[in-house]
């Protein structure tokens, strides 16, 4: 302990020591445990932050016949007066163009859509799978967690490209469907909102299973005998307890489902139609078809400003349950 | 239920409720020729066993002898594969968990974690349908028997282990179960913690006037608790009794070596009259005891004899009692008691433990001295399997 100052007052001496105990417990950190400590906040730094900056500032810019395709840029030869002229030159112009443009706001709205209905889909599909795999024999598990993630073994992209082969025309669901009578015609349904929903749910079925998955099994079984022995027939013990304990898993499902599809591009751009596009699409379409880098920085950045409400939730709920030991 | 015929210690078993001496009383609970399998291995052989109203019944064995097997398959998680599981005269076979009149506490506690402590105790009450205000109140009078006041908002992570227990038993009690099932129900518990709680068990039984089952490994629990023990080895029951027939009279070399310490000395009877019986043990040890029927001179028995029983000197004692002598090998001194291993000259060990009744803080046995066990000739019980 530091000795007090005697010329201290009680509640002085209190928060003098209370800083120097903090200011050694800092001191006595090595300095290769502060090294451990920097790499994480530089990775951040060097790979989120900077580009993001980077994004952020050409949002700002105006677009130009030029190399790079915006304007202003940062000419430190200009002194004071170069860089007071660079920032004369940014505006929010762009952002305003994106509230005034329906296309934006409508691709806006139609991923915020389809990623709301798929996530709704994916739960209905995701929550019986997983509920099936925790209740399933001990050495089943291992096995039933492995097909769960064998798709990934494949590259993401053959597997939509498989699906564009099973759901065109002449494909597999078409015949199959036909063999079965189930259907008199064979349907469309390459180019059709049904693809883009059929290739998300598919793709991302994992992502919903797996964490609800990961709560059910750990679950303790005798508090649904406990239920039981209270009086609780089968059917209602799932209401009353299993799906509430479940909640945790099906909320990091569904934000682990949610905020990827929002910004999904190749689902929709392989088995989508051409007529309403997802931001994703809009996003590529500006920045590769139209080269208007500007434009298309502000969809990114207004897409990350959608995206940080259930991210945010997300990290929450993660750190609950770190707390929580869980 | 004891095969022997000893002298009867009926008076020393807790209070005057002895239904089970009647032959008449229907008991509550009936198991009857009961056994099941799993999948290799027998859980339970050809049970049967009766309970009656206002019991606190304590089934004792060790892990793996069917004592949770048959305790679940009262409340209904597990099916017998023969045999009938009979609640006041009524086959409960049929008859799911959240039909019947039995609630149980779990070794878990299995506490729902997403309600609070009011919603733990309430939730039996919810499924019965009672009113609002009658669940109210009956869980606020749970709450109140078992200290839980003020904690009705906290949810079961933010309890101590205590709390935790005492929730799960308000939850189990609040339902006013016909019998009530404790599954090692203070095995979580600290060993101070688990000793007061053993007696206000015994107190809430007596004071809602119901029937416990409480499934235990722990051979003080049980004698504390419970007014009667079954004990249970492999799926069998060895001995139903009073807590101080199990100790004092064992049916069986099993049951005498499972409850507390025990000195076995396996020997021939030479002789049997009506004053008493001479036996000569495998290692020259004569013994006198007790005189029984059915035990003729030639037959192998073996004679137990509890360590406390046993008299520890260094002076030979008269010629006429039952003694050995030999070499104090090892000494356990335990503040209360001292518990001595005796290397005898035939070789066998034996123990003895003696109150440390003196203030004493030189030992007055120690290792190596030359000393004499001696006991009186009704000290053992003679066992015949």
């Amino acid at each position: 302990m530091t000795a007090p100052r005697p010329s201290a007052t009680h509640d002085d001496r209190l928060s003098y020591e209370g800083l120097s105990c903090e200011r050694r417990a800092y001191e006595r950190r090595s300095w290769g445990q502060r090294l451990v400590i920097l790499i994480p906040y530089l990775w951040l730094g060097v790979f989120f932050v900077v580009p993001f900056l980077i994004v952020f500032k050409i949002s700002l810019s105006q677009l130009a016949t030029a190399l790079p395709p915006y304007l202003p840029i940062l000419d430190l030869s200009g002194g004071i007066d170069g860089v007071s002229q660079f920032f004369a030159g940014l505006s929010f112009d762009n952002y305003a163009r994106l509230v005034g443009d329906t296309l934006y706001l409508s691709s806006y709205g139609r991923s915020v859509f389809i990623a709301l209905t798929s996530t709704a889909i994916l739960l209905v599909i995701g929550f019986p799978i997983a509920y099936a795999m925790a209740r399933a024999p001990r050495r089943w598990q291992g096995v039933l967690f492995m097909l769960v993630v064998l798709p990934f073994w494949t590259s993401f992209l053959i597997r939509v490209y498989a699906w564009m082969t099973i759901l065109q025309h002449d494909g597999l669901l078409n015949h199959l469907l036909l063999t079965f009578g189930i259907v008199a015609a064979p349907p469309v349904w390459l180019a059709t909102d049904s693809a883009v929903f059929i290739g998300v749910v598919y793709a991302y079925l994992p992502f919903m299973v797996l964490p609800i998955y990961a709560t059910l099994e750990r679950m303790d079984e005798s508090l649904l005998e406990a239920a039981a022995d209270l009086g609780c027939p089968r059917w209602k013990s799932f209401w009353l307890v299993t799906v509430p304990l479940a909640l945790p898993g099906v909320a990091a499902g569904a934000l682990l489902c949610f905020i990827p599809i929002v910004g999904e591009f190749v689902i929709p751009d392989l088995l989508g139609g051409s007529g309403t596009m997802m931001i994703g699409q809009t996003l590529w379409m500006e920045f590769f078809g139209n080269r208007d880098w500007p434009a298309a920085s502000a969809v990114a950045v207004v897409l990350l400003g959608i995206l940080i409400g259930p991210l945010v939730i997300y990290q929450h709920l993660q750190a609950r349950r770190l707390e929580r030991g869980g | 239920m004891n095969g022997i015929n000893q002298p009867d210690h009926s008076a020393a078993t807790r209070g005057p409720l002895a239904p089970w001496r009647d032959r008449a009383a229907r008991p509550l609970i009936r198991f009857d020729a009961v056994s099941k399998r799993f999948s290799n291995m027998t859980a339970l052989d050809a049970v049967s066993l009766d309970i009656h109203a206002g019991e606190f019944f304590a089934l004792l064995g060790p892990s793996g002898c069917g004592k949770t097997t048959l305790l679940r398959m009262l409340a209904g998680f597990e099916t017998p594969d023969a045999g009938r599981v009979i609640l006041d005269g009524e086959d409960l076979a049929g008859v799911p968990p959240h039909r019947r009149p039995i609630n149980m506490m779990f070794q878990s506690y299995a506490l729902f974690p997403h309600l609070t402590v009011a919603g733990n105790v309430a939730f039996g009450l919810k499924q019965d349908g009672l009113p609002k205000a009658e669940i109210g109140a009956r869980v606020a009078e749970m709450m109140t028997l078992l200290q839980l006041e003020g904690l009705d908002a906290r949810k079961p992570h933010q309890l101590s282990g205590g709390q935790r227990q005492r929730v799960a038993l308000a939850r189990a009690l609040v339902k006013r179960p016909r019998v009530l099932l404790l599954d090692e129900p203070l095995a979580a518990l600290d060993k101070k913690l688990r000793g007061e709680t053993q007696f206000e068990l015994m107190r809430l039984k007596d004071r809602l006037g119901l029937t416990f089952l409480i499934v235990t490994h722990d051979q003080e629990e049980a004698m504390t608790v419970a007014n009667r023990i079954g004990v249970m080895n492999a799926g069998r029951i060895m001995q139903v009794a009073t807590p101080p027939e199990i100790y004092e009279q064992p049916n069986s070399r099993w049951v005498a070596d499972f409850i507390g310490e025990v000195n076995l000395i396996e020997g021939r009877v030479v002789e049997s009259t009506a004053s008493g019986m001479t036996v000569a043990g495998a290692s020259r040890i004569v013994a006198r005891v007790s005189p029984m029927q059915g035990v003729k001179p030639d037959d192998t028995v073996w004679i137990a004899i509890r360590p406390e029983k046993v008299g520890i000197a260094h002076e030979p004692p008269p010629l006429d009692t039952n003694q050995v002598a030999g070499v104090v090998w090892e000494v356990g001194y335990l503040g209360d008691v001292s518990v001595y291993k005796i290397k005898s000259d035939t070789g066998a060990v034996m123990r003895a433990t003696a109150a440390n009744v003196a203030r004493l803080i030189e030992r007055p046995v120690n290792v190596g001295d030359r000393v004499w066990l001696s006991w009186t000739s009704d000290a053992g019980v003679v066992l015949t399997r």
